[in-house]
């Protein structure tokens, strides 16, 4: 037993080896697809970066009639977070939001000149709320109409940016929904050729399986080096995708992060290189093994 | 032994043999002539089902091999070694490692393969070429790691399809030699040639095929045409 496993494991390493070209062209094009899986990733975790970040820009100010009890401002707020559409309650008092806008325009002097003449603060009280999904803040909008309410809230500006809001929403599940389709589209197509790549690999080497069988050898007797084979495919083109992707990655962050602030990128390749890695080994093995076993399934039958 | 019974090949509508009947019993040695195209190679991969029939059965010690699962076809081939027309190597593997594949495939441990290999080697003069691949190999050299590759586990039947073909006459006699040794032992022997001093020397069973029909099957026959 313990000969067979080591037979399996020295013939499939010496079938790497012995047919150099075939294996390093199968690699190579699995770091292609690999490299192209892990693209696909990248992307994906910084579509979702961005329209996080979209989402975020998005919200709703409830103002407040002027005068009205700080208490019964935070009894809104605590209202609404109890809602399960919203996200986050920001309240800006009525000196918050002078401060804010003075911080705000401090360059231009006749504004703050204007200001200076004013004696009361023309501002007023609001929250700030923002919704777990875009899709929410009509229910959110709704929720403030209620009676009670009323003779409190001065304004919701949620009417005015209506069409913005559903605007955005619609765009960012655009970005999702085509981010989605392009990555299992490509994915797939990788998938295929990796599958190809090893089933041509398989093929120049049928005349041997074929002999083997004449020989007298049973099915896993002859698939087994094969296994050993697949694996190999998968554990060195993983390691070595993620190898190159390193630097790629280190060099292409700048820019990255240029275009979307924030996202950072490396740094999330540097956090997470070992589930990455991981993820590649799990699907080179998976494409390797099962593509050699796929690929001389008929090849055994004779 | 092995029965061919009432078989009938054919490949796209041509017969390349037709209704053969043949008993061979235990440790005969049988010698199948005919033209080239006759049908000899044919016969003997039915034996092995690398082809099957189109019609009729194959017996071996009352087991019909073409009713068998593939699961179970390598069972019936490790005991049948097989010299190949072809010589079927395995280009991956050097002389040495094609014989020992033959000993790997039928379970023998590692330390009879160190034993018997090297013995099968010297015993077809290829000791100095053991590290060799096929390709290294002339056609002569690449047909006696067949041989020796046919015979090293020692199976119940040897089927030698033309084990001559690319020898010198010294090394073809020397084959020969082998074959009667290994007979003598009580191997039973297929040899499919078209040599005629073979077969005039030998003075055995001969079966004559001519256009995928037996035409002759004599004790102590000679080569007629
Ligand atoms: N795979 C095949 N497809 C079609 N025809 C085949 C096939 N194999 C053999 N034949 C035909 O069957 C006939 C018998 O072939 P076979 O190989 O048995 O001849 P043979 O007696 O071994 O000849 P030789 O002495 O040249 O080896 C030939 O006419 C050949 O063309
Ligand atoms: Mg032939």
């Amino acid at each position: 037993m313990i000969t067979a496993f080591k037979r399996v494991f020295l013939v499939g390493f010496q079938n790497f080896w012995r047919n150099g070209w075939l294996s390093a062209t199968t690699v190579s094009v699995m770091v292609l697809v690999l490299s192209m899986i892990l693209g696909l990733l990248m992307i994906s975790v910084l579509t979702e970066a961005v329209v996080q970040h979209l989402e975020n820009q998005i919200d709703i100010s409830v103002y407040f009639k002027p005068k009205t009890a700080e208490p019964d401002i935070l009894q809104v707020k605590n209202n609404l977070l109890a809602e399960k559409e919203v996200k986050s309650v920001e309240y800006v008092s009525e000196d918050a939001a002078l401060a804010l806008f003075k911080e705000r325009h401090k360059a231009d002097t006749i504004i703050a000149q204007v200001l200076e003449e004013l004696d009361a603060n023309p501002l007023e009280a609001s929250l700030n709320i923002k919704a777990k999904a875009p899709d929410q803040f009509a229910a959110i909008a709704k929720f403030l109409e209620k009676k009670e309410y009323a003779p409190l809230i001065s304004a919701v500006n949620y009417y005015e940016n209506q069409e913005t809001i559903a605007r955005l929403s619609s765009v960012i599940s655009a970005i999702r929904k085509t981010g989605l389709f392009i990555t299992l589209a490509l994915s797939v197509i990788s998938v295929l050729v990796a599958l190809n790549t090893i089933r041509i690999a398989i093929y120049t080497l049928k005349d041997e399986v074929t002999i083997m069988k004449l020989v007298g050898a049973t099915n896993w007797f002859i698939r087994g080096p094969f296994l050993v084979e697949g694996v190999l495919y998968g554990l060195i083109s993983a390691t070595a995708t993620i190898i190159v992707f390193y630097p790629i990655m280190f060099l292409l962050a700048p820019y990255v992060d240029n275009f979307f602030p924030g996202s950072d990128l490396f740094l999330y390749f540097q956090r997470n290189f070992m589930t990455l890695w991981l993820i590649l080994l799990l699907c080179g093995i998976v494409l390797g093994v099962f593509g050699s076993m796929i690929a001389i399934r008929k090849y055994l039958k004779i | 032994m092995i029965l061919f019974d009432k078989i009938s090949k054919a490949y796209n509508g041509h017969f390349a043999l037709e209704n053969i009947t043949l008993n061979i019993e235990q440790g005969e040695f049988v010698s199948i002539v005919g033209q080239s195209g006759a049908g000899k190679s044919t016969l003997l991969k039915l034996l092995i089902a690398e082809e099957k029939p189109t019609s009729g059965r194959i017996f071996l010690d009352k087991q019909d091999v073409t009713a068998l699962p593939y699961a179970e076809l390598p069972f019936l081939r490790r005991r049948i070694g097989t010299i190949f027309q072809d010589f079927k190597l395995l280009s991956q593997k050097t002389a040495y490692e094609n014989i020992a594949f033959a000993m790997e495939v039928v379970g023998k441990s590692k330390k009879e393969i160190q034993e018997d290999v090297p013995q099968v080697l010297q015993l077809v003069g290829l000791e100095e070429k053991a590290k060799q691949f096929p390709n290294q190999l002339s056609g002569g050299e690449q047909q006696r790691v067949a041989i020796a590759r046919a015979l090293v586990h020692q199976p119940d039947i040897i089927i030698a399809d033309e084990p001559t073909g690319n020898l010198d006459p010294l090394n073809t006699w020397d084959v020969i030699r082998l074959l009667l040794k290994i007979n003598e032992l009580g191997t039973t022997i297929l040899l499919a040639t078209h040599d005629r001093e073979i077969i005039n020397t030998l003075n055995k069973r001969v079966v004559s095929i001519d256009k995928g029909k037996v035409i002759r099957d004599e004790q102590n026959g000679r080569y007629i045409l």
